[in-house]
């Protein structure tokens, strides 16, 4: 069965995305994110080191571009200037890339999204050429403002960013999926692999995810779990499951041909 | 000459050089980075034209691991 994810015109087998940070080594990211099975990876834009990288290996010799989408964010960002300044030196270092992850936080100890930030630097990018994969809030009506403005792709939050909370509102997420004409899909907040199968059977056509992967006591196997879950989350979703009712009259075997 | 560079201040003898001369310098030759000089991305094509003034603010810039 061909069931792509198709964002902003390229489409990908793998509906799990997985960030590169919090690993002990490169390698480690390397093992984790072969096992994940993920073809979109994020990463970070920050000041090189100057002065004692010469030899130094970096995170492109393990995942090298070719190999990968890179999807790179804006982590860290608290205005919509710097969202967008990162976001075009990213451009600039990835040859013109345009696919790439927006996110402007509001408050350093949630890392809870600032949205009015968010809309800010959305418009300038699109404006700018740029195909935006957006995390934001679990707002639909936000969620649809950021699908007019243009970006390819919505991402709201499970739960706050590193918390492993997972899904705290499936509602408010069924009713961003119903509305959307763009991929929705869960950004942050996911724990464990039962989260992100919940997200997928909620119709997400996707999952972004880092700390669940990184932070487990052992990532590799993690990564394995969770490209399992987000498969059987999506196949379930397509597959329509049976409604819920409190009890059933009717049961499996036959009622019938019983011996008396 | 004096360049600020990722939020540092740096001294340079020689007076008048490029962003390439500067990138060899650094020991940052063949590293995949982006540069902003003074705001304003100087695009890679570019190192070698781009010259330098007292005074300038650099970022300099690479991926690393994020989520």
């Amino acid at each position: 069965m061909s069931d792509l994810l198709k964002i902003a015109d390229k489409t990908y087998h793998s509906r799990l995305l997985v960030g590169t940070g919090k690993y002990r080594d490169f390698a480690e990211t390397r093992a984790a994110i072969d096992a994940s099975g993920a073809e979109i990876i994020t990463v970070a834009i920050r000041r090189t080191n100057i002065g004692q990288t010469a030899g130094e290996p970096s995170l492109l010799d393990f995942l090298p571009p070719e190999e990968f989408t890179y999807l790179p964010n804006t982590a860290g960002c608290y205005s919509a200037d710097d969202a967008v300044r990162t976001l075009r030196l990213a451009r600039e270092l990835l040859d013109g890339h345009k696919l790439v992850k927006l996110e402007v936080l509001g408050d350093p100890n949630t890392l809870y999204p600032n949205m009015i930030e968010t809309i800010a630097a959305a418009k300038i990018l699109v404006k700018d050429g740029f195909d935006v994969m957006v995390y934001c809030s679990d707002d639909p009506i936000i969620a649809k403002q950021l699908e007019e403005i243009g970006c390819c792709a919505v991402m709201p939050l499970a739960s706050l960013i590193g918390s492993g909370m997972g899904i705290l509102n499936p509602w408010n997420l069924q009713i961003i999926i119903e509305n959307a004409k763009i991929p929705v899909l869960v950004d942050a907040g996911v724990g464990t692999a039962s989260d992100a199968a919940i997200a997928m059977e909620l119709g997400c056509q996707g999952v972004l995810m880092n700390t669940a992967i990184a932070a487990a006591r052992n990532p590799v196997l993690m990564a394995g779990a969770m490209k399992k879950a987000v498969e059987a989350g999506r196949e379930a979703y397509l597959a329509g499951r049976m409604p819920k009712k409190l009890y059933s009259a009717s049961p499996s075997s036959p009622t019938t041909g019983l011996i008396s | 000459m004096q360049l600020t560079i990722n939020g540092k201040a740096r001294s340079f003898e020689e007076n008048d050089f490029s962003v390439a001369r500067l990138v060899q310098s650094l020991e940052l030759t063949g590293k995949r980075l982006a540069i902003e000089l003074n705001g304003e991305i100087v695009p890679r094509s570019q190192f070698e034209h781009t010259r330098l003034a007292n005074g300038d603010k650099l970022e300099i810039v690479g991926a690393v691991g994020g989520g």
